[in-house]
């Protein structure tokens, strides 16, 4: 178990730099921001140029790859469908991998969502969390980019389940391992520019939707919704917003409109909050 | 020709869609409204060629036009300020909105240049008639396979229309991810500090705007 003592060593390594932040999920903030510039180096050096070539190929060989990629994933999913009691899910996993293997010519072609079996994907951290196990503070492993400590822990489960893995000649694995890494980073090429632009600080905002993220797929995309710390309720400036105050006009930070609809009432959770019920975030301790 | 047709074409469009938005608005229902919006956005960007052309000029006229009416910016940015809002004055929380709404504008309008042959799907609503809080659910499906990207919408009642405040992309809520940016920056510099790192990132956003425009 190669993967399993090399997590166990990182995650001492990370309760010894544990030292006192602001969010209360984010503890290792010192050593997750290191690691965070440390894989971004790498990604700027090597992983995306790769994957923007990668990009510049014909889209069948590009969809190829994630298919085929995919379905080697298909197989876990359906277990970790059944683990977490979702048998209609699980089995619609089965036979998606089934059609796939033989008349998708091993996964290259996927027949299966034409057919109306959808891809889902689940991990053993998801079946975790389903279980009622909490994510435990957010970790930035290294190339493999954000996870929780509850997922890290789990990593070698998952990554034993990956037939990719077990695959021989290791030479083989690790060409294979490099091309699915790339199909994967030019997948989320365009969303990655997009966060260098929307982004005042890169890596709280990776971490602040990670976490969201990951909990939304623990609940399969419908989690619990949170309430507003501090809500002002509607602003009743209707039209206001409308007025010419947009980026295409020059006069957007001295925009000499009336200042009525910036006076905000502060009704805090009034009759605004309605539908928002609270419940207890996962990131509570 | 063909070009100089389909900008009249949207430009009339949008104008149509200014002068009876109020009154055509009122009835609307939220998930109506969202779907309507969402597919003129993503019908236009697909047919405009000089959207497709990467030209971001455009895109943030269609988005000015067609979405930013719909839009509460000052509520989503009270959120995301959470409970250093009050402590803003008046005028603060003016600039606070504009910078905000327009650096949302820029990455709204760098998502759609990426439109191509994407199609949205919209969940049945669970809402009573008596809400003023809904929350929409859609989903993009991408040619390509693969997961659909979740995209759900949070939106409030007003005299003028249902309005959105917050957005969900892909499980991630737009006000709690900015919720920790904003915080940040408020502790390293205030209200104003805030401020001015969203204008410096606008004024890099605009001028890179500007390159695509080319004409």
């Amino acid at each position: 178990m190669g993967p399993a003592l090399r997590i166990m060593t990182l995650t001492a390594v990370l309760a010894l730099t544990g030292c006192a932040t602001t969010h209360p999920q984010d503890p290792f903030e010192k050593f997750n921001r290191a690691m965070f510039q440390f894989n971004d180096t790498v990604d700027q050096a090597a992983v995306k140029p790769a994957a923007q070539v990668y990009k510049t190929l014909p889209d069948f060989v590009q969809i190829g790859v994630g298919n085929f990629f995919g379905n080697l994933e298909d197989g876990w999913t359906a277990v970790n469908n059944l683990l977490q009691g979702k048998v209609a899910d699980g089995l619609s996993d089965v036979m998606r991998f089934t059609f796939n293997s033989t008349f998708g010519l091993g996964g290259l072609l996927d027949i299966g969502s034409e057919a109306g079996l959808p891809k889902h994907k689940e991990d053993f951290g998801q079946t975790l969390g389903k279980w009622g196990v909490r994510s435990g503070p957010y970790v930035v492993l290294p190339i493999l980019g954000s996870s929780t400590l509850r997922d890290v822990v789990v990593l070698p489960v998952d990554i034993e389940a990956d037939p990719w893995h077990h695959l021989r000649p290791a030479h083989t694995r690790n060409i294979g391992s490099v091309v699915r890494a790339v199909d994967q980073r030019a997948a989320v090429l365009d969303a990655s520019n997009l966060i260098e632009e929307a982004a005042l600080d890169r890596y709280e905002f990776v971490r602040d939707a990670y976490l969201q993220r990951r909990q939304n797929k623990v609940y399969d995309g419908d989690p619990p919704s949170s309430a507003y710390e501090f809500d002002v309720g509607p602003s009743e400036a209707s039209g206001n917003s409308a007025a010419g105050s947009a980026p295409g006009n020059a006069a957007v930070a001295t925009n000499p409109e009336p200042v009525q609809g910036a006076v905000v009432e502060v009704e805090q959770n009034g009759a605004g909050a309605t539908n928002a019920k609270v419940v207890e975030k996962e990131s509570k301790q | 020709m063909n070009v100089f047709k389909k900008l009249f074409a949207v430009a009339g469009f949008a104008f149509a869609g200014l002068a009876f938005a109020p009154a055509a608005l009122a009835q609307e229902a939220p998930d109506a409204l969202v779907k309507r919006i969402s597919q003129e956005v993503l019908e236009t960007a697909k047919t405009d060629k000089d959207i497709q052309a990467g030209n971001q000029k455009r895109v943030l006229e269609l988005v000015e036009a067609k979405i930013l009416p719909h839009v509460d910016f000052q509520r989503m940015t009270a959120l995301a300020a959470g409970r250093f809002w009050r402590e803003a004055t008046p005028e603060q929380q003016k600039q606070l909105t504009n910078e905000f709404r327009t650096l949302l504008v820029y990455t709204y309008s760098g998502a759609i240049s990426q439109v191509k042959d994407q199609k949205l799907e919209f969940k049945p609503m669970r809402a009573d008639a008596s809400d003023t809080e809904v929350e929409v659910r859609s989903q993009v499906l991408q040619p390509r396979g693969g997961d659909p990207i979740q995209l759900n919408y949070r939106l409030e009642k007003s005299p003028s229309g249902w309005k959105i405040y917050d957005v969900n992309v892909l499980g991630a809520w737009l006000v709690e991810t900015y919720k920790g940016n904003f915080a940040a920056e408020i502790s390293k510099g205030g209200i104003d500090g805030l401020i001015k790192a969203l204008s410096d990132r606008n004024k890099r956003l605009a001028a890179s705007a500007a390159k695509t425009a080319k004409s």
